[in-house]
């Protein structure tokens, strides 16, 4: 069946080109490898038996479907819109991430690979890909910026428990971008028997299109359970961005859907108007090419890329993934920012008014509906996808707070 | 059977047409521009020739180098901190250019300083500072549209990474619009680790000998004029990059900064390495 042609779910062409963004800026040594995953991947979608064992441990394992939650004390609180949580923070590890990672290793070990890489910012992707390499029986080395290391503990042990190889990354800022290049340095060095588990929607082609396809089901499951709870689709959906996976899982099935609305919240740091004090590619940055792809990035007026800024390690990554570029020069998401201090507000907000602890990085998502569901009427549907849960960042909150743990 | 595209001879093709008159492999050598500071940089770029480099690959500087690994990180870092940007990498070549019409001069990088300062403007600007040629390593054949072929338009040759993953298949396609010479990374890895058996460069340059009429340097891991003189028996040139890196590296005081002598320690490696190359035949 042919797609609509006036659709902005057709991305991305044969290239992994969404509009100009997107491609394979890759080295030759790693390109014939990065065919071979276009290949397998596309015969893994094709087949049956690939989305059955994908499903199964989706339900069994990761514990899909989330709820889709009503905020009632919340939307009491703000005054205005109905807002709705997608709970993937109540996933298996505690965060979206796994969608991907659990799809991913399905397609490493149909590829025959013996071993598997990634990188993690706030150490959530890091857990995740160390979790399912547990679950497969396979070696996992994941690469983490020193800086995050530092800040995000718990998350490292838990990889170890995990039977995962942590390597400390001390080459740039010794965040999530540095973690990334030493992760694709990895694998360039072990093209044979490796696969690199990418953590967001960004790289090199497959990649953004294979990490939505995975992460899709987060938008799919609240089409379906906001029919069941209100009976019409939802009218808004917000999310937090940092590569973006999350935002894209949401937004994906929705994009042709013209009645609901999409707003992407980036790591506005300390303030758009700081130089590299922030972490908002799209409002405060330009397209350019790394880490295999064309997109906006944060940079200098030389290219040269620069570190920006996030309380929250999962955000602070100067790129954002290609179909966001493109959705954002498009217009049918709006991009818009929360600062670090908005962040720690609406965390604080959710504790009290909900009883539960989100991670900094949806607790932007949090700021922007703080600020915007007042401004809606009582009948409007808000949906946020509530990304990852918050007990990871009890230290980074309790420093800013003054708190000594 | 690939060949060049029909281009005016440019220094790269003048240069390896006299190795081959000469009977020998050339030597390729790496540095990055405006490491460990502009002044020092342009005086082991003038010195290059004399010390007997054939060819030279001037890098440009890019804070996330992914395939490189920690000699030319460092090095693109120490420029950086230095001010380099891409207008000083071309200031050096005019600068270079004075003294030398000669040897061929290789820009070498990533895409994205290129993309930032305009792909027409660079090529222009490029060409009219005496650059012969291109490497960029994350620009494989399926980006060609990107700078590749409007490099060849402006007369700029471009020259293509080939790699032990680079398979009979996939060849044709990465030569295609290659052109000056190819270069053989004869490792999978980054710039500056692990070696290759000289048996596997053999096979390795038979191969690439079956696809390619073009010149063949083959680079990565060679660290000593012995290894260097192993690769020039049977390539058309060996490349040097980390290894040199490293002692510039070497040859800065605890403040990072140039240490007396630097320049003719390092030149003096690069004497070794060529002499190494020049006896490889004999």
């Amino acid at each position: 069946m042919n797609k609509p042609l006036n659709s902005y779910r057709n991305g991305p062409d044969e290239h992994g080109h969404f509009g100009i963004f997107g491609g394979r800026f890759v080295a030759e040594t790693l390109m014939p490898l990065i065919l071979e995953v276009e290949r397998a991947y596309e015969e893994a979608k094709a087949d049956p038996e690939f989305h059955a064992e994908l499903a199964h441990q989706l339900k069994h394992y990761v514990g899909r479907p989330s709820p889709l939650y009503f905020a009632k004390r919340l939307t009491e609180e703000l005054g205005g819109a109905k807002i709705y949580f997608k709970r993937d923070e109540l996933n298996h590890t505690g965060a979206h991430k796994i969608n991907n990672c659990m799809g991913q290793i399905l397609l490493a070990k149909r590829m025959g690979k013996k071993r598997i890489i990634a990188e993690t910012g706030a150490g959530q992707h890091g857990v995740a890909t160390a979790t399912v390499c547990a679950l497969m029986g396979l070696p996992c080395v994941v690469y983490m910026g020193a800086t995050d290391i530092a800040r995000q503990a718990p998350n490292v042990f838990r990889m170890k428990l995990l039977g995962a190889e942590v390597r400390a990354v001390t080459s740039g800022a010794g965040t999530l971008k540095d973690a990334m290049n030493d992760a694709l340095r990895d694998w360039v060095t072990n093209v044979e028997d490796t696969f690199y588990i990418i953590g967001t929607a960004a790289g090199p082609h497959p990649y953004p299109a294979m990490v939505r396809d995975f992460q899709s089901i987060i938008g799919r499951e609240t089409r379906e359970q906001m029919m069941e709870a209100e009976g019409r689709l939802p009218d808004m959906l917000v999310a937090c961005i940092g590569g973006g996976s999350n935002a894209i899982g949401l937004f994906h099935d929705f994009l042709d859907e013209p009645t609901v609305r999409m707003v992407a919240v980036e790591a506005g740091g300390h303030g758009l108007d700081v130089p590299n004090g922030h972490a908002a590619s799209l409002k405060g940055g330009r397209p350019g090419v790394l880490h295999g792809n064309r997109t906006y990035l944060l940079q200098d007026d030389d290219g040269q890329i620069l570190e920006g800024h996030s309380i929250s390690a999962g955000l602070d990554y100067p790129g954002i993934g290609p179909e966001h570029s493109w959705l954002h020069e498009v217009g049918r998401v709006d991009y818009v920012s929360a600062t670090d201090k908005e962040a720690l507000d609406a965390f604080q907000l959710l504790a009290r008014t909900e009883g539960i602890l989100p991670a900094l990085e949806p607790s932007h998502a949090l700021a922007a509906v703080q600020r915007i569901a007042p401004t809606l009427s009582k009948d409007t549907l808000l949906v946020m996808n509530l990304c990852g849960r918050g007990d990871k960042d009890i230290f980074t909150v309790g420093k800013e707070l003054g708190v000594a743990l | 059977m690939t060949s060049a595209p029909i281009q005016a001879a440019t220094r790269i093709d003048r240069r390896f047409a006299a190795l081959k008159q000469q009977g020998r492999g050339g030597l390729v050598t790496f540095i990055t521009a405006g490491d460990p500071d502009h002044e020092t940089s342009l005086a082991l770029l003038k010195g290059l020739p004399g010390a007997g480099a054939d060819v030279i690959e001037l890098g440009m500087p890019f804070t996330d180098p992914m395939a490189d690994g920690p000699a030319i990180q460092a090095a693109g870092l120490r420029a950086l901190n230095k001010g380099a940007r891409m207008t000083r990498t071309l200031e050096m070549v005019r600068a270079f250019r004075l003294g030398d019409d000669e040897t061929p001069l290789v820009l070498m990088g990533y895409y994205n300083p290129i993309y930032s300062y305009g792909v027409e403007r660079f090529l222009a600007d490029a060409r009219e500072a005496g650059v012969d040629g291109l490497i960029v390593v994350d620009l494989p054949p399926e980006e060609d549209g990107e700078l590749c072929e409007p490099a060849l338009k402006a007369g700029v040759n471009f020259i293509r990474l080939t790699t032990p993953t680079t398979d009979d298949e996939r060849m044709p396609a990465v030569l295609a619009n290659t052109s000056g010479f190819v270069y053989y990374v004869s490792v999978t890895g980054i710039t500056g680790a692990g070696s290759a058996s000289n048996a596997a460069i053999d096979e390795a340059v038979a191969r690439l000998r079956r696809h390619t009429d073009l010149p063949l340097a083959v680079g990565f891991g060679i660290t000593t004029p012995e290894q260097a003189a192993a690769v020039a028996r049977v390539a058309d040139a060996a490349v040097v990059g980390s290894a040199i890196v490293r002692q510039i590296e070497a040859n800065l005081d605890t403040d990072g900064k140039p240490a007396a002598g630097l320049v003719e320690n390092v030149l003096e490696f690069v004497r070794a390495l060529a002499q190494g190359v020049r006896t490889a035949r004999g």
